[in-house]
């Protein structure tokens, strides 16, 4: 059975079309779903999409994590279902609680995009099992907003428990502990801010670094 | 310490487009009776010293031409009168 | 109270504010003449907006005329000047739009919104035409990069492109970056977009079918860039109405994300008869046009547009150039479809008139009758200048001043410092802090972006086909020389998109100029206009379409004269373009194209001279499109392992940028008549690096040779080299040359 993974574009998604596309290519089905929907139309996973949901006005995602379908969202996630959050989506999953901290401007105030190297942290989530320990990946980031803050606390929990799934090997926006993803403690819930659906087409895009979190998700079955 | 507050908002004049989209999320969640939403910023100001009528000036300097920009923005200036020491 | 078409025509000798609103006495009595009558307060708003410069290009009209008299025979042009952007075909079924507009003056008070509704602008335009906008290029000229106010203006610019072209999702795939005192208090800000549609997804402007409905969707209309209309509401009309108009427009990235989603989704389920943007002139000008390129005839409810600001009085919120809103005529039977699409999309939509066969454009205000105009005389038949033109006097001098008397670099060490001094200069350094800030990825099509020659984006996923556009000015050369300078312009833009292996097939244009109301100005855009549909009929390719910015000057000071040109190109392989980053060691290096000593103009005289005088490098049709020819060959047999075109420096700059873009080091043997600086820094064009592998050489010598294209040998790609080793002359490290690359835009 092909993996049907859910893409739900919100007003001002914008990489919606670039996920579907990374899906589909990581061996999975890509199932457009509206934010205004109530249900999740039977996915097997969720990706929120990266982009400027709401105009990233107010807070970048506040406005997005109060749309009709996040109930949906909130409560699969809780049940186990896979929740990918890229960017944008990072943003939602703090703001409805799903994710703990918050991402905020960039240290150096300016939207930046460019291949980052980070290294993967935690293996034993939903979205990164495909992945050995420790592996470099080459991934674009694209944000203003996306320097991650949590409370020293808060990050000693984050450390202590594993939940760091992904770091800067350069941080380039000022996150605390050079975090670029982190999952909640199922390991079902990702955020992350660095574009993996943009590193799966060397022609279009950064290499094809970001094809093991489709694969992680949708199994390579022949 | 003393606190000088500048809140900076959008000229009633110009359109502010996170104030209008916020509104629009409260409208489609049945809140019918928000006729609308301006969003600005609130800056505190600490002070060295009591707030004296050139520091107020001083600051006001800052609040008209660095806080805030004049062509989209207006501004206003007051003394803290929170938590007194 | 309202000044009604029958009050107007009982009150003949009412003073009128023609004047205050920028109308000359000619032009307010062929009103007159026009109407039979004086005209009301709104009519006058309308004309007095309509026949601005702006609005009718009435000091340019009668050159521009040369684009289309001059179009060479095209199969490509599926619409052509005159809609809101020309549409070229590029085979399969698809249709390519691209258009480039200036928003020089806003950019200059408030940078960051008058750069970002510059891009919703051009967005806009290429929405109309019924394209899904793909990405978009800018243009940008700043003052000095160590002037007082440069930094101000530049990041505001640039945070203001990247800010509304990023929430749009639009990959940002190139432009340019130029700095040079004559744009110090007129920054230029030009703005590309490119759009795709299938053939018959085209839509224009013309209202046609009586009864069908006028439909206004998007934002709420507000007081924003009205100026001078405000005269009419403040001082004839009603002495109460408020004075506060905004002198900005903010842009609103998110709300025109909503349109292009919401109008694609009426446009495909053809729910749309025509369409237009409201941009400048709003209203007036979407009214207008849309029913003089129809019927002729259409009716308005003015006071049933959706205000954010109720104290707007009806000739402002005619004239309103509020952001973010479009206008789309629609039949009666599909309305409740389009407007159940705008909920989806949470856009306000309402109905404002509807298209008649009365061959007026009537507009009422609370059923009384405000405006009753013929709609041509509004949109298309304003006033046409014949300005005076004369070369400058100074313009001899100016050209007798040539390169010949300026100190040059005579042996290697000289020759590094200049190449050193060229390479630091904010005008050859790395862009990328500017890059950086724009999204190059989204939508997963992006195939070449900045800082390669061209900005490629696929199209079709299924066959890989793709385009190239690039964006070109120079107004170094445009001084010395505008008819060969805009033809310059033009071949650089078209080589960068030959660079990738694309095939030019269509141009676009935005000309910056100074006041057209100065004889050596308007000799300039004579000229320079001349030279660019001389020189499009030469390539063969025709111009689609353009934008004039007149008035870039401060006090009498013009900037340099700056047509830009954007040129597109099709590739029917994407997966064969090519860049300028090469990879293997052993690699061969060869300069295409004959170098003359020409430095006039060129770079290095502006910045290690300070000296701009003399004549412009020498162009040459035929070579420029041999070479063109053997890059689309190289490209489809993969014989270029990368390429670059010559310009800005010529080649010495030309291959440091390629060092530095690739990282392995280049060892160059120059034949003799290349080792002096002349040849070095000589900016002749029809000319490219084009590094080949072994495995190719033999091909690439044969292409050349069938094609006639004139070559040198010039060096091999090495490992074992740090940097660019030019033997007998010098070397540079790579940490030298990416120290010198990195240096900042602004002090």
């Amino acid at each position: 059975m092909t993996t049907r993974v859910g893409v739900i574009t919100f007003p001002g998604t914008l990489d919606d079309r670039d996920a579907a596309t990374a899906i589909a290519l990581g061996g999975g089905e890509a199932v457009p779903l509206w934010h205004k929907d109530k249900d999740l139309n039977g996915v097997d996973a969720i990706v929120l999409p990266g982009g400027f949901s709401y105009g990233d006005y107010l807070r970048a995602g506040a406005l997005a994590s109060v749309s009709p379908i996040m109930d949906a969202v909130v409560d699969s996630a809780k049940e186990g279902m896979p929740v990918l959050g890229i960017c944008n989506g990072f943003q939602m999953l703090c703001e409805t609680g799903l994710l703990p901290g918050a991402l905020t401007r960039n240290e150096n105030l300016n939207f930046i995009c460019r291949p980052e190297l980070i290294t993967i942290t935690n293996t034993k989530t939903s979205w990164t099992n495909f992945f050995q320990p420790n592996t470099e990946l080459l991934i674009p980031i694209k944000n203003g907003e996306g320097c991650y803050q949590i409370s020293d606390e808060g990050l000693k929990n984050l450390e202590a428990k594993g939940l760091v799934v992904a770091r800067y090997n350069n941080n380039p926006n000022g996150s605390k502990n050079d975090i670029a993803a982190i999952c909640n403690e199922a390991g079902n819930v990702v955020g992350i801010m660095p574009h993996p659906e943009h590193a799966v087409d060397g022609l279009v895009g950064a290499g094809v670094d970001g094809l093991g979190f489709f694969w992680s998700i949708a199994g390579v079955t022949v | 310490m003393e606190k000088i507050i500048v809140e900076v908002m959008p000229k009633p004049e110009i359109l502010d487009p996170q104030g209008r989209a916020i509104q629009g999320v409260f409208n489609r969640d049945g809140h019918e009776l928000v006729l609308g939403v301006r969003q600005g910023k609130r800056f505190e100001i600490s002070v060295n010293g009591p707030i004296t009528d050139e520091l107020l000036d001083e600051i006001e300097e800052l609040a008209a031409n660095v806080l805030s920009n004049p062509i989209i923005e207006t501004y206003a200036i007051y003394a803290d009168e929170g938590d007194g020491e | 109270m309202v000044d009604t078409v029958s009050n107007a025509a009982n009150t003949p000798e009412l003073m009128q504010p023609w004047q205050k609103l920028g109308l000359k006495e000619d032009e307010y009595l062929k009103i007159k003449e026009i109407l039979g009558r004086r005209p009301t307060a709104a009519e006058l708003a309308m004309y007095s907006v309509m026949w601005s410069e702006h609005c009718s290009y009435k000091s340019s009209k009668v050159h521009l005329r040369q684009f289309g008299e001059k179009q060479p025979d095209s199969d490509v042009l599926l619409v052509g000047i005159g809609e809101n952007a020309g549409v070229v075909d590029i085979g399969d079924n698809w249709a390519v739009t691209f258009k480039v507009e200036s928003h020089n003056h806003p950019s200059f008070i408030e940078p960051y919104q008058g750069a970002a509704t510059g891009i919703g602008g051009i967005v806009r335009d290429i929405l109309a035409m019924g394209a899904r906008p793909i990405a978009v290029m800018d243009s940008l000229r700043f003052g000095s990069s160590d002037a007082t106010d440069t930094a101000r203006v530049l990041n505001g610019v640039v945070s203001g492109i990247g800010g509304y072209g990023n929430s749009l999702g639009l990959p940002n795939i190139g432009g340019e970056t130029v700095f040079h005192p004559s744009y110090a208090g007129n920054p230029l800000v030009n703005a590309l977009c490119v759009g795709v549609m299938k053939h018959d997804q085209i839509l224009t402007s013309g209202a046609e079918e009586v009864g069908d409905l006028v439909l206004l969707y998007g934002a709420a209309t507000g007081g924003d860039g009205i100026g001078g209309v405000s005269v009419l509401a403040s001082e004839v009309f009603d002495e109460t109405a408020s004075t506060a108009r905004p002198s900005v427009q903010v842009g609103d990235p998110f709300m025109e994300k909503l349109l292009i989603e919401a109008t694609l989704e009426m446009a495909r389920a053809n729910l749309i008869e025509a369409i237009q943007d409201l941009g400048g002139a709003g209203l007036s000008c979407a009214t207008s046009e849309m029913a003089s390129n129809g019927t002729g005839g259409m009716r308005i409810q003015l006071d049933s547009v959706p205000l954010r600001d109720n104290t707007l009085s009806l000739e402002e919120i005619l004239m309103s150039e509020s952001q973010e809103r479009m206008c789309a005529i629609i039949a009666p039977d599909n309305l409740n479809q389009v407007l159940e699409i705008c909920e989806k999309w949470d856009l306000n939509a309402t109905v404002i008139g509807e298209v008649t066969d009365s061959n007026s454009l009537e507009i009422y205000w609370h059923n009384e009758l405000i405006v009753d105009v013929p709609p041509r005389t509004v949109a298309h038949e304003g006033p046409v200048y014949q300005r005076p033109i004369q070369r400058p006097a100074e313009q001899d001098n100016l050209i007798n001043n040539s390169t010949s008397s300026l100190k040059k670099p005579v042996n290697g060490d000289e020759i590094k410092s200049d190449l050193l001094k060229l390479i630091s200069h904010p005008n050859l350094v790395d862009k990328g802090w500017i890059t950086e800030q724009y999204d190059r990825y989204v939508r997963g099509d992006t195939v070449l972006a900045a800082p390669d020659d061209a900005g490629m984006i696929r199209v079709d996923r299924k066959t890989g086909k793709g385009i190239a556009v690039s964006l070109d000015g120079n107004g170094r050369y445009c001084k010395l020389d505008p008819y060969l300078g805009a033809q310059l312009n033009l071949a650089e833009a078209y080589r960068n998109v030959a660079m990738s292996g694309a095939r030019p097939i269509a141009i676009t244009n935005c000309l910056n100029f100074g006041s057209p109301e100065d004889p050596g100005v308007m000799w300039q855009f004579a000229e320079a206009v001349t030279g660019l549909a001389d020189a499009a009929l030469e390539f063969d390719i025709p111009v689609t379409g353009g934008n004039v910015s007149f008035y870039n000057q401060t006090g009498d000071v013009a900037i340099l004269p700056t047509p830009v040109v954007g040129v597109l190109g099709v590739l029917d392989e994407v997966g064969k373009r090519i860049n300028r980053v090469y990879s293997t060691s052993g690699s061969k290096v060869y300069l295409l194209g004959e170098t003359k000593p020409e430095l006039d103009g060129s770079i290095w005289a502006e910045i290690v001279h300070n000296h701009l005088g003399g004549r412009p490098p020498a162009i040459d049709f035929a070579a420029e499109k041999i070479l063109a020819r053997c890059m689309r060959n190289f490209s489809a047999y993969r014989i270029a392992e990368a390429t670059h075109d010559l310009s800005d420096g010529g080649l010495l700059v030309a291959l440091a940028e390629m060092v530095y873009d690739s990282g392995i080091g280049m060892r160059i043997d120059l034949p003799d008549e290349l080792q002096t600086s002349e040849m070095l820094f000589s900016e002749s064009s029809a000319r490219a690096v084009v590094v080949v592998s072994e495995f190719g050489d033999n091909a690439f010598l044969q292409l050349c040779q069938e094609l006639a294209q004139p070559f040198s040998y010039i060096g091999e790609i090495d490992e074992r080299i740090d940097g660019l080793l030019v033997t007998d002359l010098f070397a540079i490290s790579q940490v030298e040359i990416l120290s010198c690359f990195s240096s900042p835009l602004t002090t």
